[in-house]
């Protein structure tokens, strides 16, 4: 199959509206095994490895990212977080279906909030995906935060 | 409630236990930045943030925004991020290079970079009206002392009092190791600090960093998960670095028991006395010829077979010498604490060793950290409940000896909260007025 345009870009919509709505099996199920979720700390910072980012996360930990989210004893989470995004319509950066490869860029407003808490962020996010038996799948994933370098509490969900 | 002075927040040490107030009271905390912090050695930053002449770096010691500036001649020096004029700010950016002198940017009056005044515009105007006499016609001001030890630059507020050897005295072999275990003997800081806002008083970060038996119950949900869904893969060797990293934490308590805690004269202090939780990482491969290459191999051996887990230098740092990381637990508020996490890269090892540093620094002291997210939930709890009338006493009864003395250096169970005592003995030793220094009109 060979994704329009419109699938790639509903995709995008469809991945936050999983997280919005706490479907993260779904959501783990759309990431390829190889990938990265990357959450840089520096403003357009380019080695994920050898210095510091917010997150920079394997299918392992993502795995273990959404279990303990379901944990008996998860204190962070007692009560739960809940996430809202909004977002721009994606700009489709990359359209090559001989390449197998799709680039967009979306901008989004963030929200997460917990008991009497709710935090604002400003987000870039730039999926790379591929179509895998008929399906777009997440290759990899960078999430640039507006205010990347600011002090944060806990950010406990998935931008 | 009257005001605390320092004669009477001492009293709110007891050893074994101490008043909630030191962690909740703005006054107390008022205290603690205008005598605790002036009296001691406070780390500001690392010597490779500022590596050329001319650059700074902005940071605060204790509740003082300070500048950590390379002099003309080479040197660190530490200035209060002030002009002498009307108080502006000098530095706003975190890091930069101000050339051979600053410049105030409200009236354009300028230092060099070890403060003294330079120039000021139309200074004519200040032609025999006494500003050269006050210290502000001298420029701007810098801290008491600083001393650069290994890279790691730290100063004292105060312009006389305790030095700096007799005040870290043997804990400086914690830094001494980290910075070791680079084949070149140096470090260099690797991006900028995660930095991570705490609702809590700073105190209590500093507690946590030596408290062993937290990890099996607070780091569950993480840690004991990671371990559960290794054992549902059947357990595949070899380990991949996030799992060597976290499965640690769910050691049981008499692994913690058995690694020791020795704490030092002044509140400093250590886990991990016979190996850590840092101990089993796999070698990362051209690491040990590297270092063999540079101390010979029983030198190499001796620095690498000391895996130290947290150490503890009063009041508000620790670090991790095998994983080249510092901690900065600098206090806001009473309850208000932020954390900046450091990595450094042992310079002339492979750099896959700091990949592995970045990747704990992320793993467990990231706001986005599935672990640090506990630890903050645990801090926060503690806020709010010591508000609570019930009881006004937090209790440090664990392995508790009523004739202890901190002065002198001991090796102890690892899961006493000695640590935690020998910290609020420092506390309260330094909770004093500073020494007066000596006027030069009073020598003459």
């Amino acid at each position: 199959m060979t994704p329009t345009r419109e699938d790639v870009i509903d995709f995008v919509y469809a991945e936050a509206r999983m997280l919005d709505e706490g479907r993260f099996a779904d959501w783990l199920a759309l990431w390829l095994p190889e990938g990265h979720y990357w959450m840089p700390l520096d403003y357009k910072q380019s080695d994920p490895e050898t210095v510091t980012s917010l997150l920079y996360e394997d299918n392992f930990m993502l795995r273990l990212r959404v279990e303990r989210l379901e944990g008996e004893r998860t204190f962070s989470q007692k009560p739960k977080s809940r996430c809202h995004h909004v977002l721009n319509r994606p700009f489709v950066d990359e359209f090559d279906p001989g390449a197998n490869r799709y680039v967009t860029t979306t901008s989004m407003h963030y929200v997460e909030t917990r008991l009497d808490e709710q935090q604002l962020l400003a987000v870039t996010a730039r999926h790379e995906l591929k179509v895998i038996d008929g399906t777009i799948r997440i290759a990899n994933k960078r999430v640039d935060l507006l205010n990347c370098d600011a002090a944060f509490g806990n950010i406990q969900l998935l931008p | 409630m009257p005001a605390y002075t320092p004669e009477t927040a001492r009293a709110l040490i007891r050893g074994h236990q101490v008043h909630r107030d030191v962690y909740t009271s703005p006054d107390v905390f008022r205290l603690e930045m205008k005598h605790l912090f002036r009296n001691v050695w406070v780390f500001v930053g690392h010597d490779s943030q500022t590596p050329d002449k001319g650059d700074y770096f902005t940071t605060q010691v204790a509740d003082q925004p300070v500048i950590q500036v390379r002099h003309s001649d080479g040197e660190i020096h530490v200035l209060y991020n002030r002009c002498p004029h009307k108080g502006t700010k000098i530095a706003i950016d975190r890091t930069g290079n101000t050339g051979k002198f600053f410049r105030c940017p409200y009236h354009a009056w300028s230092f060099k970079t070890d403060g003294c005044l330079l120039a000021i515009p139309l200074k004519k105007g200040y032609e025999g009206t006494g500003l050269s006499d006050t210290l502000n016609g001298k420029g701007m001001k810098a801290v008491g002392a600083v001393r650069n030890y290994r890279g790691f630059i730290f100063a004292r507020l105060a312009e006389t009092g305790i030095s700096f050897e007799d005040f870290f005295g043997d804990s400086l072999s914690s830094i001494d190791n980290m910075v070791d275990r680079s084949p070149e003997g140096r470090l260099e800081v690797s991006g900028p600090p995660l930095r991570y806002m705490h609702k809590c008083n700073w105190k209590m970060l500093v507690e946590n960093q030596t408290d062993t038996c937290h990890p099996m119950v607070a780091h569950e949900s993480s840690a004991g998960t990671a371990v559960r869904l290794w054992q549902e893969m059947g357990n595949p060797e070899p380990r991949p670095a996030a799992m060597q990293i976290i499965a640690p934490f769910m050691s049981p308590y008499d692994f913690f028991e058995g690694i020791g805690i020795r704490t030092w004269p002044n509140g400093h202090g250590h886990t991990g006395v016979m190996g850590s939780i840092h101990s089993s990482y796999d070698a990362i491969p051209g690491y040990f010829s590297a270092m063999t290459a540079a101390y010979g191999e029983e030198r190499a051996k001796a620095i690498l077979d000391e895996n130290r887990h947290n150490t503890i230098y009063f009041p508000n740092i620790m670090v991790k010498a095998p994983l080249a990381q510092l901690r900065n637990f600098i206090p806001l508020a009473a309850d208000r604490c932020l954390v900046e996490s450091y990595v450094y890269h042992p310079v002339g090892a492979p750099r896959e060793l700091t990949a592995r540093s970045a990747m704990y620094n992320r793993m467990i002291n990231a706001p986005t950290s599935i672990v640090g997210h506990d630890d903050l939930e645990m801090y926060e709890r503690a806020q709010e409940g010591l508000l609570s009338d019930g009881l006004e006493w937090v209790d440090l009864h664990r392995l508790y000896d009523a004739d202890e003395d901190f002065s002198e250096t001991r090796v102890e169970n690892g899961t006493t909260e000695r640590q935690m005592r020998n910290q609020f003995d420092a506390w309260a030793k330094f909770m004093h007025e500073e020494p007066q220094p000596v006027r030069a009109e009073a020598a003459e």
